[in-house]
């Protein structure tokens, strides 16, 4: 098809108008799906002055202005468990403390749901779908209701970012121009999916009239992550409401905040008492009384790999629930000597820094062919020293501070396990301020394959850079992991791309983009990186399940 | 016409009649047929806004400067002169369109923007449902109710679905015999000509409009000449909800001169019409002579409804009753040959003509009416020489049998008995409100009458038997079974016929693929891992 007058159409919602800078930047780049694009990225090198590192920002987290940036107004309205269409106090009265990872200052006290909790929002999810006109409606009103649902949140744009960036340290204007919208777009696009959830008729070998119904699985459990916490939620939610299941959310500990307002933005736009259930908690107790429910027909869950194993054991030891599981990566990208070096550059600094490395599909062993090596390592620093780590609420800002305190000395933990690996320190390696968990942009060179930095998911701004020679190499390699996420290539070359895409496992393999997440995608693993895929019409299938209907014909004039 | 649907778990409690009674509230008197038809014609609440053609964003003129009156069926008077779009006025519309295709946004856009647009036009439609409904019944005759209560809330259902599919539409990759990489992209057709006709004019709009406009083509739509009205307002409605200009063009017009030049044009790709089955025959004719292009056609019908011997009579009459009154008639899968089983003919004849008898006709603005007038002096004139006809060949004639009322053109519901196979009431559609009703005694027989025509499009099964519901949905060879409903029309269920009642299908998953192009993208693969 003819270039039309701006060639590569920004994939940005509609309610926005691309960035002038957008328009300029290589397609190439250009993620598809909003929420994981750094809309910044591109954008902050000439924003930026090359002296204003890391180090300098430090000074920029300090209380009180001058700051340059106004940090909103930050008000908490949902604080408690969300079950059966009222918010409610825990059954034992108990509160846990949410903090800002810009402070480490507690924000509120959210009720902390634990196994009598999740009893109550199970039995409220059971008698909704059993009984409830969820899944008695017509695809078409569930849509409607999901549509309604996704203009509500349109309309609370600002406050829900803010809760985000509270919450878990993610840049407010990524959240304002990604995370929140899209999580209207891809319930829109599960609301324009419920009514084409179709069944099939039938070629039976016999004189039979066989089809098939896709029915709702019943009562889901939903277990989300505090990395992406408004995408993941809809990630799950929005299928699961989708297929007409009921549902009982677990939201990350770390981030409960945009949950409680979703729950609440729910029941505003129509979606019935006991269909979504959200219940903030710890994974020990909530999170395991969900995955243990006898009650419970599904799971799906998002995280680690090693609670991934402990939700799917608690699934086979109660009611063999079926599971799907979204879980940890370390996502090789491969770079060829014929990729455009600074398009290269930028593309894996996008991939591995992104949400400060909080991205279960982060770019973090990055191979590069030994033709370009040297100049990628050069440029590679260059880039991540420009980076601007520092308040998320700062327009300015490139990189906000690890979620908590515990992610970020264990991030700290493996730069230190990286230098004592013999791994080269190239750049970054230390945190950078005295107050919150923000840490500078690292980057590692003379990785081996086998040191913990390229075996290890570390969930923070780390970068390993390896050097290969041959495609067939390189391929080893990459594969050369326990965990089949995603995987990024960088070539000009047709059939250096063809053969990498098919023989690399993973789940995602993003050509000469990285993050290229679309609602219309499916996502998810190979390999311990899990099973079941999220998004796209795949994304609804683990919520559905299939009945076989047979009859016997008579006087058929065919089969 | 989707609350006529029956399920069979609802049995008892969704009757059809007493579904559509939510219709017709006010008491029928016994004289309601006469009485209404004679009253003052209600005058509508709406100001007719546009009368122009529309092209390439605007409102403009015919070339010509001709116009042509659209008339009142109540009254015969005229609601409106139209901007009469002829060939010079098609040729500009389609230049619009391939101008908006071709160096245009619409499909260069994402899938998810069309979506929105789709959206942001079903919601302004609800919007604006009250004029759009009495628009359509004053320029089609329909009644309010109808328009209200469901063909504007269908047509919004509609474009929500279509928007829905717009970033849901697959290629398939495919394994081949050797190390080839093969990716099936989907694309838009390019220029769709889109005809469609007076029975349904909104309707028919949003069955064409929405897949064609939800898979990134762009449209030049030739209304009847009868209704061109609804369009042009609803059109206007989807440029305010950010369609670009010349995706969507609107020529009123007539058949010989607009819609020909439609379907020979050089510069169309694809071509959807609905209609007879005697101008689909013209338009896949001109579109043969011209440039091949690829042709959907809706056509008529003459469609059966089997009432088996283990029906409720009541149930299948008043189902059978709205299979054929609905809309005047003037539908094309209207269940226009009723075949009853012999055990239960003759309470069901009794029945009919009970019902038919009963029907309020009148000013379709006027609440509880359920007819309406004819479309125009044609179609009213020709109904009634069926009817003379009917007569004329031997059939009872049971109730109505002529106009009702003395002016518009209103004719009464009319119910022929014992009619026979070979006559042409039983054989030619007549598009008006009469119900034919033929006697059979077994299923093969029933199964070899109801095939036994050149129509193809709808059948209507009544029965609470698995076995013959089972055994009539494969037998019969048609484009729709509804068993124990009938009409049920909702936007993912594939609508068109076998035989000559058309080629292709609309609706649902089906109609996207009246849009795409099919385009198959083949490369070698080197040292694959797999195959």
């Amino acid at each position: 098809m003819a270039p039309f007058g701006y060639s590569s159409w920004p994939p940005l919602p509609s309610t926005l108008k691309p960035p002038a800078a957008a328009l300029k930047r290589p397609a190439s780049i250009s993620s598809v799906y909003p929420p994981l694009h750094a809309c910044t990225h591109n954008t902050h090198i000439s924003l930026v002055s090359s002296s204003r590192v890391c180090g300098a920002m430090a000074a920029a987290n300090g209380s009180g202005g001058g700051k340059g940036f106004e940090v909103p107004k930050v008000e908490v309205k949902f604080t408690k468990l969300f079950i059966n269409g009222n918010f409610v106090d825990a059954v034992s009265g108990k509160t846990f403390e949410t903090r800002d990872p810009r402070t480490g200052d507690v924000i509120a006290n959210i009720a902390e749901g634990d196994k009598a909790d999740i009893d109550l929002a199970v039995k409220a999810a059971r008698e909704a779908f059993d009984n409830g006109p969820w899944p008695r409606m017509a695809g078409y009103e569930r849509g409607r209701i999901l549509h309604k649902f996704a203009d509500l949140i349109d309309q609370h744009i600002e406050e829900l970012a803010i809760l985000d960036t509270v919450d878990a340290g993610k840049l407010f204007a990524v959240g304002k121009a990604r995370d929140i919208p899209g999580a209207a777009h891809l319930l829109r696009y599960y609301a324009g999916a419920a009514d084409k959830i179709h069944g099939e008729t039938l070629k039976m070998a016999q004189r039979m009239h066989g089809y098939t119904l896709k029915e709702p699985v019943g009562v889901v459990g939903l277990i989300v992550p505090w990395n992406y916490p408004t995408t993941m939620f809809f990630f799950k939610v929005g299928p699961a409401l989708a297929a007409g299941c009921a549902v009982v959310v677990k939201p990350a500990e770390q981030t409960p905040l945009s949950a409680l307002f979703y729950a609440h933005l729910a029941k505003e736009a129509g979606v019935p008492d006991g269909v979504l259930n959200v219940v903030p908690g710890l994974g020990s107790t909530a999170g395991a009384a969900v995955a243990s429910h006898m009650d419970v027909d599904k799971l799906s869950f998002t995280g680690s790999t090693e609670v991934g194993r402990l939700v799917m054991k608690a699934a086979a030891e109660s009611n063999l629930k079926p599971v799907s599981l979204e879980l940890g990566g370390k996502s090789p990208i491969v770079v060829f000597d014929d990729a455009d070096l600074d398009m290269a550059v930028n593309l894996v600094n996008f991939a591995t820094y992104t949400n400060k490395g909080e991205i279960c599909v982060a770019g973090t062993r990055i191979y590069v062919q030994e033709g370009i090596y040297d100049a990628f390592v050069k440029k590679a620093a260059e880039l991540a020293k420009k980076s601007v780590v520092g308040d998320p609420f700062n327009p300015r800002v490139t990189q906000g501070p690890q979620v908590d305190k515990d992610q970020y000395e264990k991030v700290l933990k493996y730069i230190d396990i990286g230098m004592r690996e013999g791994a080269t320190l190239v750049t970054g390696g230390k945190p950078c301020s005295d107050k919150g968990y923000y840490i500078e942009p690292t980057i590692f060179t003379d990785v081996k394959d086998d040191m913990s930095i390229a075996q290890d998911e570390i969930f923070g701004p780390v970068m390993a850079l390896m050097k290969f020679k041959t495609v067939e190499e390189v391929i080893q390699k990459a594969n050369n992991t326990r965990y089949g996420l995603a995987a990024g290539i960088v070539t000009k070359n047709i059939d250096i791309a063809n053969t990498v895409s098919r023989s690399i496992r993973a789940g995602a393999i993003w050509i000469n983009c990285y993050f290229a997440f679309d609602p219309d995608a499916p996502f998810g693993g190979y390999k311990m990186s899990g099973f079941g895929k999220d998004m796209g019409m795949d994304g609804l299938e683990k919520y559905l399940q299939t009945k076989t209907v047979v009859t016997p014909l008579y006087n058929t004039p065919w089969l | 016409m989707y609350w006529l649907r029956l399920r069979l778990h609802y049995w008892t409690s969704l009757l059809p009649g007493a579904l559509l009674h939510r219709f017709s509230t006010a008491p029928a008197p016994a004289a309601a047929t006469s009485a209404a038809t004679t009253d003052e014609p209600i005058q509508p609440a709406v100001e007719i806004k546009h009368t122009q053609l529309l092209i390439n964003g605007n409102f403009v003129d015919a070339a010509s400067l001709k116009t042509f009156p659209t008339v009142d069926p109540r009254t015969g008077e005229v609601i409106a002169r139209v901007a009469e779009g002829d060939v010079e006025d098609i040729d500009r519309a389609v230049s619009a369109a391939r101008r908006a295709f071709d160096h245009g946004p619409w499909p260069r856009m994402t899938a998810y923007e069309r979506c929105r647009v789709l959206l942001r036009f079903a919601d302004l439609i609800e919007e604006h449902a009250g004029e759009i409904a009495a628009l359509e019944t004053w320029d089609n005759g329909k009644t309010l109710a109808q328009s209200v209560g469901a063909e504007v809330p269908m047509v919004a259902r509609c474009m929500r679905y279509y928007a829905g599919w717009a970033d849901k539409i697959h290629g398939l990759v495919v394994p081949a015999d050797g190390a080839h990489h093969v990716q099936v992209l989907h694309e838009p057709v390019g220029v769709a000509g889109q005809i469609i006709p007076w029975n349904f004019p909104l309707l028919m709009f949003a069955w064409k409009v929405g897949p064609a406009l939800a898979c990134g083509n762009t449209v030049v739509l030739k209304t009847a000449e009868q209704t061109p009205l609804s369009a042009l307002y609803v059109a206007s409605l989807l440029h305010e909800a950010g369609l670009p200009e010349g995706v969507l063009n609107v020529v009123s017009g007539f058949g010989p001169t607009a819609g020909a030049a439609l379907c020979s044009h050089m510069g169309v790709d694809k071509l959807a019409f609905t209609g007879s089955t005697g101008t689909g025959q013209i338009v896949l004719e001109l579109a043969a002579r011209s440039n091949l292009k690829p042709v959907t056609l809706e056509l008529g019908g003459k469609s059966p409804f089997i009432v088996m011997d283990d029906a409720d009579v009541d149930q299948a009459v008043e189902l059978a009753h709205h299979a054929v009154f609905f809309n005047q008639g003037q539908c094309c899968c209207a269940g226009s040959r009723t075949f009853v089983h012999e055990r239960v003919y003759d309470e069901f004849v009794e029945k009919s003509k009970a019902r038919a008898t009963k029907r309020v006709v009148g000013d379709p603005f006027r609440d509880g009416v359920e007819q309406g007038p004819q479309i125009d002096e044609e179609q009213f004139k020709k109904i009634l020489r069926y009817v003379q006809s009917g007569v004329d060949s031997g059939a009872t004639l049971v109730a109505g049998g002529d106009r009702a009322g003395n002016r518009g053109f209103y004719i009464q519901p009319t119910v022929f008995a014992d009619a026979k196979d070979e006559m042409k009431i039983a054989r030619e559609e007549i598009f008006g409100p009469v119900q034919t009703i033929l006697k059979f005694s077994g299923m093969e027989e029933v199964i070899r009458w109801a095939n036994a025509t050149h129509y193809g499009l709808a059948a209507g099964v009544f029965t609470s038997s698995l076995d013959a519901a089972n055994t009539l949905s494969r037998a019969l060879r048609v484009g729709t079974v509804w068993v124990n409903c009938y009409d049920v029309f909702d936007a993912g269920i594939p609508f068109g016929g076998y035989k000559m009642s058309g080629v292709g299908r609309e609706k649902g998953i089906y109609a996207l693929r009246n849009y795409l192009q099919t385009k198959a993208v083949v490369t070698p693969i080197r040292d694959a891992a797999w195959l």
